[in-house]
């Protein structure tokens, strides 16, 4: 009998392969009495030997697959399994007090953590977890454990996971990993996130995979209608197999409109655009045909690292992705750190409402040393293509205000340095805080453009945590509240000659582009893998028609009664 | 017995992939090779004592080598931290 699994949908398409499960085991270590101390010794041994083979291996897969810049934690890895300084006392250990090699490995591997903890560097901190990490290989010989090596996987399969770590990821090689499930996450988290950019199928949010599914299953993974299938009859396996033809034969046609420009029926030409983290993105960007990006979240170049990033690499960065998408639109979103997003090396206190705490422009115009590099790094990058800033998380008009005189002020500097720097860079901000919707007419008097956040701007208006599954029925896109706080910044922008774009996930729903076509969206700015499936739908819309709808709609009084009328409008199953 | 006094120049000193590389060069020789730093002495061909020193840009480091093969020890780690731009 197969097994049906609801969860999220996260990044569409089907994929059908065998389940391979990453594991994260638990130990447990018992202390015991040997007697024979030269065999425990050799089995101790043998057991570093093995981990070392299998790092070797894990080592040469990095390295082919990611690079060597991945590869090298490996090597480091490798080293630690070397050290003469932790395998003696192990060994000593073991002689002396005729204890087991468990025990005697996880007491001296347990005292260098605990030293590389207590330092006050965060870096140092973080090579505890390294030690931790090449002890559990060794202890799981030693126990007959098998643990999980992703990198190493050499066969089509889906991965089912509890959640996937950006770590995790960076192991998966794609020509194997057909998609993936985990227990937790939502559309808007990491691994969603992960799923649409490599472009694989994903559900996540299915609270059960890990405990339903065994290595080796037959798992359909549907990314389309967020549904996963175990062990599916010869009738679903028939199904699912013509469904993802159909997918492939769809994105096939899709994949025709690469080069065209977005023109509604009547003649209205949009921006599509892509929301990218790193310059690596630019690819697939291109690939799908954006006409732009509309949100370059920066702070990946400050994250999975040990103290932050210096105006010369993030230089680099900015300049590869303005070279790459040769004179498109670049909005560059200024550092966004907080909330969900900790950067361990800044040593922030905890809060107890992050989501409502210090962080974004809050935090920039607090520490400025670290906003002005990153915008010293910008303004020297914007000579190379046609570059754009905007703030996060502005609330007042002072924030803006404050963020764009630091931007002249080191704009400034760089030209008396000597410097060139673009003329004509447009500064503006997101709009997430519903103060700055509902004051959207002051603001555009100061900013070129509005970028609309709705990830943020729907959970701030709803006061509900997207995370946070007993309230996320609050997290409604199609609340009238919501859209007439979106159809306000747009007309404000628009009633001072400015452009208002949207950089949320909604700006990519089927069911939301076209009410935004009828509210006025100038740029739709999506995940660069929704991109064609929006342009072919958005060239059968009519902007004029849709604009007609604009009143009825914002009247509404419920989210059900708006996403009723549209699916029946529009004919959207 | 060998040694040598260094300046560390690599940018974020000797840490991560500096010491790797200096830990796989000792380990290629029988000799006894220490690194100094601040008053702490640690064994060069244990990643962990090297990383635990923490070594930064701009520091005085001391290399000792004892043993057999500790004059082409010292000259095989010199070369390395020049080839690299770690030390000089």
């Amino acid at each position: 009998m197969s097994k049906h699994i609801q969860g999220i949908a996260a990044s569409s398409g089907i994929a059908i392969a065998k389940a391979y499960r990453l594991e994260t085991p638990h130990f447990v270590v018992e202390k015991k009495t040997v007697t024979d101390v030269e065999t425990e010794i050799a089995r101790f041994d043998a057991a570093v030997a093995k981990a070392k083979a299998e790092l070797e291996q894990i080592k040469d897969h990095a390295f082919q697959q990611l690079g060597e810049d991945k590869a090298a934690i490996f090597s480091a890895h490798l080293l630690v399994l070397s050290d003469p300084e932790l395998l003696n006392p192990v060994k000593d250990k073991i002689a002396a007090e005729q204890v087991n090699a468990e025990y005697a490995l996880d007491e001296v591997a347990s005292m260098f953590v605990a030293m590389f903890e207590a330092m006050d560097n965060e870096y140092m901190k973080e090579r505890a977890a390294d030690i931790r990490d090449v002890t559990k290989r060794v202890l799981a010989h030693l126990l007959g454990i098998t643990i999980s090596n992703p990198s190493l996987i050499s066969e089509e399969v889906v991965i089912i996971a509890e959640d996937l770590t950006p770590s995790d990821t960076a192991q998966l090689n794609r020509q194997y990993v057909k998609g993936f499930t985990t227990d937790i996450g939502g559309r808007t988290s990491h691994s969603a996130i992960m799923a649409r950019s490599m472009e694989i199928p994903a559900v996540v949010g299915t609270k059960a995979v890990t405990a339903e599914i065994e290595n080796g299953d037959l798992v359909i993974i549907d990314g389309l209608d967020g549904r996963v299938v175990v062990d599916p009859s010869e009738e679903e396996l028939a199904h699912y197999e013509e469904k993802r033809a159909r997918f492939e034969a769809q994105k096939a046609e899709w994949a025709k409109l690469v080069h065209e420009p977005t023109i509604t029926s009547d003649g209205h030409h949009v921006e599509l655009a892509a929301n990218i983290g790193t310059p690596d993105d630019v690819k697939g960007v291109l690939a799908n045909g954006a006409e732009g990006i509309g949100l370059y979240r920066t702070e990946f170049l400050y994250m999975g690292r040990s103290e932050l990033p210096t105006e010369e690499e993030q230089f680099e960065a900015y300049k590869t992705v303005l070279e790459r998408m040769e004179g498109k639109p670049v909005v560059v979103r200024t550092l966004d750190i907080g909330g969900d997003k900790e950067l361990p090396y800044l040593e922030l206190p905890k809060e107890m409402n992050p989501f409502l705490g210090f962080r974004a422009i809050r935090l920039c115009l607090e520490m400025q040393d670290m906003f002005r590099t990153q915008l010293r790094a910008l303004l020297r990058a914007s000579v190379y293509g046609n570059l754009k800033i905007m703030f996060p998380m502005i609330a007042t008009l002072d924030e803006f205000r404050q963020a764009k005189a630091i931007l002249l002020e080191e704009k400034e500097k760089l030209v008396q340095e000597g410097v060139s720097v673009a003329e004509n860079i447009e500064v503006g901000m997101m709009v997430e805080i519903p103060a700055a919707a509902v004051l959207a007419d002051q603001f555009a008097k100061e900013v070129d453009f509005f970028s609309i956040g709705t990830n943020d701007l729907i959970q701030y208006t709803m006061a509900a945590d997207r995370m946070n599954e007993r309230v996320s029925y609050l997290y409604q896109p199609y609340n009238p509240a919501i859209l007439r706080l979106i159809a306000n910044v747009i007309e404000a922008a628009h009633k001072e000659g400015k452009w208002a774009g949207m950089c949320g996930e909604m700006a990519g729903e089927e069911l939301a582009i076209p009410i935004l076509l009828g509210l006025g969206l100038d740029e739709f700015s999506m995940s660069a893998t929704s991109i064609l499936r929006a342009r072919s739908q958005l060239k059968k819309l009519s902007k004029e028609e849709a604009a007609s709808l604009k009143e009825t709609i914002l009247s509404m009084n419920t989210a059900e009664e708006v996403v009723a009328f549209v699916k029946q409008t529009f004919h959207i199953e | 017995m060998a040694e040598k006094v260094f300046k560390v120049t690599a940018e974020s000193g000797i840490h991560a992939r500096p010491a790797t590389l200096l830990v796989q060069t000792a380990s290629k020789f029988n000799s006894d090779i220490n690194l100094e730093y601040n008053g702490k002495t640690v064994n060069l061909k244990s990643i962990m004592g090297v990383m635990s020193l923490g070594v930064p840009k701009g520091a005085q480091i001391k290399i000792t080598a004892e043993g057999t093969d500790a004059a082409e020890a010292l000259a095989a780690l010199t070369d390395t931290l020049a080839k690299e731009g770690l030390a000089q």
